[in-house]
């Protein structure tokens, strides 16, 4: 830079407002309402219960107020079995359906991996096609499919499986969460697995299948271990937020289905209660907190 | 490869595309049906295109969707850009770590979440909410998926260009312009594309950040898929997958024509040279 300081200031202002902008934005709108949220699942569900009036109309009003808070919110939920069985079934259910993405998106992964090179970038456009298409829309779809009276009960019917009056019952249930996660997350498994898989040199199955070893223990040995990273990221990207959803469980999981998400939702547009629902955020970013730091330190490694 | 493994490896694609578009192609093929029950067919009929025309309610809501999609993807778009090139050129300054961490976070935070916590902002500081609630909450989401999109572009790129144009006195906005955008570009648009997608479809950040006048398409389908599956549902989402599905497909050829263009007059560059 020394050498173009004679061009004067204008270089490094560039510069400082390139970091600025984006920087100050973030911070506005990302870092410091997870402040506020924080605040607010502090505060006394009486001050903050609507009709709301803002919590800072001055400076010094914030001030003051940062200093009255309670655990109320916290204690309300760790008292009501609700929210803990809540948070322990969107748990146990992220964690299944991860299982089940790695099961299903693997082979797809590896199919196109493995493809000539001629057809694959067509094969990476149709994984990510389905995934730019609405999320809801997708999880609409299975429900015509899924319902008592749909198309699968329409099926089996025809197929003489079902007798003309009986129906399956799929919709409403676990079953219909797990079938409707694994199909709106698939693209985000199959695509870093198939990264990891498409760089494996092939070489090395070929050595050692020349020394002898069977494919599947060269699948074990060799191409499972490489894809690794791949594994790691695209659990990773579909783990976290699962954990938080929304749409899938409350459209196709009917009320037996418990997951925390839906829990926030209801606790803020039904019974309207924000400083509870700001807890059950809080207490869910508290759980996501490790996996988010492990996945963004795994990010940066790549 | 062996018989056995191809064979397993097409039996596996096989079954996979099928999963993905076979839900897609009946939602679509249904969306044709004469009959109000979504799962009897009652023949072909284009009624339910011709009744979502005189539907205000969506027809303004689909137009509240659209602005938002194109105002929040073009914000994302500068500052996402922005971000990238500071995580790509800046390796050392102060905060660093947290600029990263707030760029990468929101691409895995779950959405109820995100929505929460900035309906509480807009809360706090005493803003209505409604349209520009909506265009801010997209912004912030998407501006991390364009980051991503042209940090990995930017990656590739050759910097010797920049460093040409620099040494010849080439101011660096100038710099960045004239050789650096261009070069940038197709990162660029697939950003812009990725972040408008993601506009026309969210519906829970919308949902808690949203007013009067300000209801999104994905926000008035919830509100319907509620009261259960209509023919209607059908008939929107097939429009919105042919919109969505021709646009990256065109954007795609586009992409690629101009990488055989490149790699063409790279080779007419080493043939004369």
């Amino acid at each position: 830079m020394a050498e173009r300081g004679t061009q004067g200031m204008r270089p490094f202002v560039a510069k400082w407002a390139l970091v600025a902008v984006p920087y100050l934005w973030s911070l506005m709108f990302f870092l410091a309402p997870f402040l506020i949220i924080l605040k607010i699942s502090l505060s006394q569900t009486a001050i903050a219960m609507p009709p709301y009036t803002p919590v800072i109309n001055t400076l010094g009003e914030f001030w003051s107020k940062l200093t009255d808070f309670s655990l109320d919110n916290y204690m309300f939920l760790g008292e009501d079995p609700l929210y803990y069985s809540a948070y322990l079934s969107s748990l146990r259910i992220a964690l299944i359906s991860t299982v089940l993405l790695l099961i299903v998106g693997y082979p797809i992964a590896y199919g196109m991996a493995r493809a000539p090179k001629s057809v694959r970038n067509a094969l990476v456009m149709a994984v990510i096609l389905p995934f730019w298409t609405s999320f809801l829309i997708r999880v609409y779809a299975w429900i015509g499919i899924l319902k008592p009276e749909g198309l699968i009960t329409i099926a089996l019917q025809g197929l003489g499986i079902l007798g003309p009056g009986e129906q399956i019952h799929i919709y409403n249930t676990e079953t219909a969460v797990f079938i409707g996660i694994v199909y709106s997350y698939l693209p985000f498994m199959v695509l870093p697995l198939y990264a990891a898989l498409e760089k494996l040199d092939a070489t090395l199955l070929e050595a050692a299948a020349d020394l002898g070893c069977p494919p599947m223990k060269s699948f074990w040995v060799i191409t499972f271990p490489l894809s690794l990273p791949g594994v790691i990221a695209g659990c990773f990207l579909c783990f976290i937020p699962i954990v938080g959803e929304f749409v899938i469980p409350d459209l196709l999981g009917g009320s037996g289905t418990l997951m925390i998400g839906k829990t926030l939702w209801a606790e803020f547009f039904n019974n309207r209660d924000w400083p509870v629902s700001s807890a059950v955020a809080v207490v869910l970013l508290i759980i996501l907190v490790v996996p988010i730091v492990i996945f963004q330190n795994q990010q940066k490694k790549a | 490869m062996n018989k056995t493994t191809s064979w397993f490896n097409v039996t596996s694609l096989v079954l996979g595309f099928a999963f993905l578009y076979v839900p897609i192609l009946i939602l679509v093929v249904y969306s044709f049906n004469a009959s109000k029950l979504v799962t009897v067919w009652g023949g072909f009929s284009s009624r339910w295109y011709v009744e979502l025309l005189h539907d205000e309610a969506i027809i303004d809501a689909a137009w509240v969707t659209i602005r938002v999609g194109i105002l929040s993807a073009s914000f994302a778009t500068v500052l996402g850009t922005m971000a990238a090139l500071v995580l790509d050129r800046y390796n050392k300054f102060h905060g660093r770590a947290l600029f990263s961490g707030m760029v990468y976070a929101p691409l895995v935070m779950p959405e109820v979440i995100t929505g929460l916590s900035l309906l509480l902002l807009f809360v706090a500081v005493g803003f209505d909410r409604g349209f520009w609630t909506v265009v801010i909450a997209h912004t912030t989401l998407t501006m991390c998926f364009v980051a991503v999109v042209v940090q990995s572009r930017l990656v590739t790129l050759d910097r010797s260009l920049e460093e040409a144009a620099l040494d010849l006195g080439c101011p660096p906005v100038k710099t960045f312009f004239l050789i650096t955008l261009p070069l940038i570009l197709p990162g660029v648009v697939a950003g812009w594309m990725l972040a408008f997608t993601l506009s026309l479809d969210d519906l829970v950040i919308a949902s808690f950040n949203t007013g009067p006048g300000a209801t999104t398409l994905p926000i008035k389908i919830y509100s319907m898929v509620r009261l259960g599956v209509t023919p209607e549902i059908n008939a929107i989402s097939t429009i919105l997958i042919s919109v969505i599905a021709v646009g990256v497909i065109v954007a795609s050829v586009i992409s690629h024509r101009s990488q055989v263009e490149k790699e063409k007059a790279e080779r007419a560059v080493f043939l004369a040279g």
